[in-house]
C-alpha cells in the first residue's frame, strides 16, 4: 500500500486482492476459536473476518457500507447514509481558535456531540473547554473542567477550548499496535472503529486528551441521530473502541465547516484549506499572534490558538 | 518416528501424572480452579456490559489490568537472574534450578498475556494483532514489539523446558548445540521482554511520569529484586516436599545477588525522586500525587509509602549477612520485596502516570470488584500453569518419571522405590 495516500480512493489497492488466500485462512482459522472464546453471538462472521480499511478493495467497501446501513436502519428504525467521500485534491485543513473571543459558553461541545453521533450515555464530548485564570495563563494544573456559573464568561476568567490537534506528528498514530488510526491526506487523523482493538495505548499518548473509549454500549436515541455519516467520522460506533474528532469529516470534504465552528456565537472558530494562500485561515496564521499548545512535544498540530485582538 | 512416538507417550504420561496426587495436591489445585471461576464470571460480565464495570475512564484508562500484566514481566524476566550465574560462570548449584525459573518465566507469561486479553476492549479482534495474519504497526508502535518478544520469549522458554523433561524422560543427554544457544539467547531475551515494556511507557512523551531515561533500567532493577524472591520461597518449598537436592549455598547466592539489585533499585529510584522534587517543573505533580496526594486526592499515597518502607526495609534484611543467611528473616525478606515491586508496578506505575491527566483533570482511580477478581482468576491460572508444570517436571528431574519406568511401573503414577539420588537434567 501506498503509505502516504492510504485512503481507498487510490483505486484498486494492490495486495487487496492478491495476498488474501493465506490471511483469509489463518484468518477464518482463528474465527472459530475466537468465537467459541468471546461467546459473541451478535457478532457475524463477515464482521469479524473484515480487514483494515485501508487495505479493501473498492468493491469489498461498498459491500460493508451496505451492511453497515442495514445493520444501523435496524437498530435506529430510520435510514442511514454511511459515506466515504474522499479526501479533496491540494487540501489539508488547519484550525485556529481565537483566545480573546471564546467566553466558554460550550455549544461547541453540544454541537460536535449532535452532529457527531456521540454516545449520550455513557456521556463522550470531543471537545474539551478549560476555564482558565487570567493571572496564571495556560496552565492546566490550575484549570476548571467543570465551571458551572450562571453567566459566562467569568470576572478574570479565560476559556481554552481543546480537541484533536490533528498533529502532523501523531504520537496516537505511532502508538497504534494495528494501525486501525492514520492520517488521511487532507491532515485529519481517522479511526476505523471496525479494525480498533481497544487497547488505548492511543489514549495514553496523545497529549491533548482527544481520545474517548466506549467503555461501554454508546446509547444514542433514534431521535437524536444523525443520519448523514461518514465511515471514518461520525457512523454510530461499537462498544470497546477508541474514537475522536475529525474536523467533521463527513462535512469539510462536502466544503462545509464543522459544526464547531458553523455554531460559535463569537466567531473565536476559523477553519480552511491550509493550502489555498488566501484562505481565512492563512490569514490568522499570517497576521495574528500564534501559539501552539504543548508544542514542546513536536507533534506539530494543525490546530492553532491565537489572540484575535 | 521412534522419538515421535516417545513424544506423545510422554505428553500422555505426563497428563496421567498431572491427574493423580495427594489430597493437598486436590485442594490446592480445586481452590485454584474455583478462582478461576470466580475470574472467568466476572470476565463474563465485563465482556458483555464492556470495561465500563471497571473503575478506568477516558481520564485514567489504563490501571490495575495493565499495572499487572507490567509487573509480570518483570517476574518472567528474572528468570534470568538464575541463568546469567548459571552459564556464564559455570556455577554448579545454581544450574539445577534453572528449568524451574524457566517454568516460573512460562507461567508469568500466561499471565502477562492475560492480563492484556482481558484489558483490551475488542478481544474478538485478538486477530488483527497477530504477525502475517492481522496488521501489526511494527516498528512504529512498542506494543507491536512488545506482542513480538513476549511470545518468542514464551515459546523459547516452552521448548526449552520441555526439551530438557523430554530427555531426561527419555534418559538419552540432551544435545548441548541446541540447548547452550537457546539458553544464552534467552538472556537478552529477558532483558528485551522488560526493556521493551518500560519503552512502552517511557517513549510516550505526553507522560512525564514515564517519560525518564531511567525508567527502563528501573524496570530491570526492581525486576530482578520480585523474580528471585518468588523463587527463593519456592526453592525452599520444594526441597522440603521433594526430594529435589538444593543446596543452601545455591539459596544464599541468590540472596546475595539480590541485596546488590535491591541497593541499586533503591538508588535509581532516589535519583527520579531527586530529579522531580530538585526541578520542581510542573511535571512534578504526578510523584506528587504518588506520594503526597494532590488537591487532597490520596488515594495511592498509602500505597507509595509502604512500597518505599517494605523495599527499605528488605534491603536491610539481604544487605546484612546474619539476617541473610536467617531463614526467618531471609523469608521476610522476600515477602517484602515482593510487596515492595508488586505495590510499585500495580499502583506506583500506571496510576500516577496518568494521574492528573493530560488536561490536568485529577480522576482518582482504584480497582473495582470485577477487576480484582479478574485479577485473582489470571493470577489462578498462571499459579495452575506453574503447579502442574511443577508436578510433572519434579519426578522428572529426580529421574522417577522415565520412559522405562512408565513401561514397567504399571498404572501407579509414581514409583515405589525412592532410593535413588537426585540427577541433574540441565546442562
Amino acid at each position: 500500500m501506498n503509505a502516504s495516500h492510504p485512503g481507498p480512493c487510490s483505486g484498486s489497492c494492490p495486495g487487496g486482492e492478491g495476498t488474501p488466500g493465506r490471511r483469509e485462512f489463518l484468518a477464518a482459522a482463528v474465527a472459530g476459536m475466537a468465537g467459541a472464546l468471546a461467546g459473541c453471538g451478535k457478532l457475524s462472521m463477515e464482521e469479524f473476518l473484515q480487514r483494515n480499511f485501508r487495505e479493501l478493495a473498492k468493491d469489498e467497501i461498498q459491500k460493508i457500507l451496505l451492511r453497515l446501513e442495514k445493520e444501523y436502519r435496524a437498530k435506529f428504525g430510520k435510514p442511514v447514509r454511511v459515506g466515504i467521500e474522499e479526501p479533496m485534491q491540494g487540501v489539508v485543513f488547519g484550525y485556529a481558535l481565537d483566545l480573546s473571543r471564546c467566553i466558554g459558553c460550550r455549544r461547541c461541545v453540544h454541537a460536535c456531540v449532535r452532529e457527531n453521533n456521540q454516545s449520550r450515555d455513557p456521556q463522550i464530548q470531543w471537545i474539551r473547554v478549560m476555564e482558565m485564570e487570567k493571572e496564571l495563563g495556560v496552565d492546566v494544573q490550575h484549570a476548571n473542567h467543570y465551571y458551572d456559573p450562571a453567566v459566562v464568561p467569568r470576572e478574570g476568567h479565560f476559556y481554552m477550548p481543546v480537541q484533536c490537534h490533528q498533529c502532523r506528528r501523531a504520537p496516537c498514530v505511532k502508538v497504534c499496535p494495528v494501525g486501525a488510526t492514520w492520517q488521511e491526506p487532507d491532515g485529519i487523523t481517522v479511526v476505523d472503529y471496525n479494525w480498533c482493538i481497544g487497547c488505548r495505548y492511543c489514549m495514553a499518548a496523545c497529549p491533548y486528551g482527544a481520545r474517548h473509549f466506549n467503555w461501554g454500549e454508546p446509547q444514542l436515541p433514534a431521535a437524536e441521530l444523525n443520519t448523514e455519516t461518514h465511515y471514518l467520522g461520525n457512523r454510530p460506533r461499537p462498544q470497546g473502541v477508541v474514537e475522536k474528532c475529525t474536523f467533521c469529516i463527513q462535512r469539510t470534504r462536502k466544503g462545509l465547516y464543522p459544526a464547531c465552528a458553523e455554531i460559535c456565537p463569537t466567531g473565536s472558530r476559523k477553519f480552511g484549506n491550509l493550502m489555498d494562500p488566501k484562505s481565512e485561515i492563512r490569514y490568522v496564521l499570517e497576521n495574528k499572534r500564534v501559539f501552539l499548545f504543548k508544542e514542546d512535544l513536536n507533534t506539530k498540530p494543525k490546530f492553532y490558538y491565537f489572540y484575535g485582538v | 518416528m521412534d522419538s515421535l512416538r516417545n513424544l506423545s507417550r510422554f505428553a500422555l504420561d505426563t497428563l496421567r501424572l498431572l491427574l493423580v496426587g495427594n489430597r493437598y495436591y486436590y485442594a490446592w489445585v480445586g481452590f485454584l480452579l474455583a478462582l478461576i471461576l470466580c475470574g472467568v464470571f466476572a470476565y463474563t460480565g465485563q465482556l458483555s456490559q464492556g470495561l465500563i464495570i471497571s473503575n478506568m475512564r477516558d481520564q485514567v484508562s489504563w490501571g490495575f489490568y495493565i499495572g499487572n500484566f507490567t509487573f509480570l514481566v518483570g517476574v518472567a524476566a528474572a528468570a534470568i537472574m538464575l541463568v546469567i550465574p548459571a552459564y556464564i560462570y559455570d556455577w554448579e548449584p545454581i544450574k539445577e534450578i534453572t528449568i524451574l525459573g524457566e517454568m516460573l518465566a512460562i507461567s508469568a507469561l500466561v499471565m502477562c498475556l492475560g492480563f492484556v486479553l482481558v484489558d483490551i476492549g475488542r478481544p474478538d479482534r485478538f486477530w488483527h494483532i497477530i504477525p502475517l495474519v492481522g496488521k501489526l504497526n511494527w516498528p512504529a508502535s512498542l506494543l507491536a514489539w512488545d506482542v513480538i518478544v513476549l511470545n518468542l520469549y514464551l515459546l523459547l522458554n516452552w521448548f526449552v523446558v520441555t526439551y530438557l523433561l523430554f530427555c531426561a524422560y527419555t534418559e538419552r543427554h540432551y544435545v548441548k548445540a541446541i540447548v547452550l544457544p537457546l539458553v544464552l539467547l534467552s538472556i537478552p531475551m529477558a532483558v528485551s521482554i522488560h526493556t521493551v515494556t518500560a519503552y512502552l511507557y517511557n517513549g510516550i512523551a505526553a507522560r512525564p511520569f514515564w517519560n525518564s531515561a531511567i525508567l527502563a533500567p528501573r524496570f530491570l532493577a526492581s525486576a530482578f529484586c520480585s523474580g528471585p524472591a518468588i523463587l527463593l520461597i519456592l526453592l525452599q518449598v520444594l526441597r522440603k516436599t521433594t526430594k529435589l537436592r538444593i543446596t543452601d549455598e545455591a539459596i544464599f547466592k541468590i540472596a546475595e545477588l539480590m541485596a546488590y539489585t535491591m541497593g541499586f533499585n533503591l538508588f535509581l529510584t532516589a535519583a527520579e525522586v531527586f530529579k522531580e522534587f530538585y526541578s520542581g517543573t510542573e511535571h512534578l505533580v504526578f510523584i506528587q500525587y504518588l506520594f503526597f496526594g494532590l488537591k487532597g486526592h490520596t488515594t495511592l499515597v498509602p500505597f507509595a509509602w509502604a512500597s518505599i518502607l517494605t523495599g527499605l526495609a528488605a534491603f536491610l534484611l539481604f544487605l546484612i549477612p546474619r539476617t541473610r543467611k536467617n531463614w526467618i528473616t531471609l523469608n521476610l525478606g522476600c515477602l517484602l520485596i515482593y510487596a515492595s515491586v508488586y505495590i510499585e508496578k500495580g499502583m506506583g506505575l500506571i496510576i500516577p502516570g496518568l494521574t492528573p491527566d493530560v488536561l490536568g483533570e485529577i480522576y482518582e482511580y482504584r480497582p473495582s470488584v470485577t477487576e480484582a477478581f479478574v485479577a485473582a482468576g489470571i493470577f489462578a491460572t498462571g499459579f495452575l500453569v506453574f503447579t502442574l508444570m511443577l508436578k510433572a517436571a519434579v519426578p522428572v528431574m529426580l529421574g522417577e518419571f522415565t520412559a522405562r519406568r512408565r513401561l514397567g511401573g504399571g498404572s501407579h503414577p509414581e514409583p515405589s522405590d525412592h532410593n535413588h539420588s537426585a540427577r541433574e537434567v540441565t546442562p
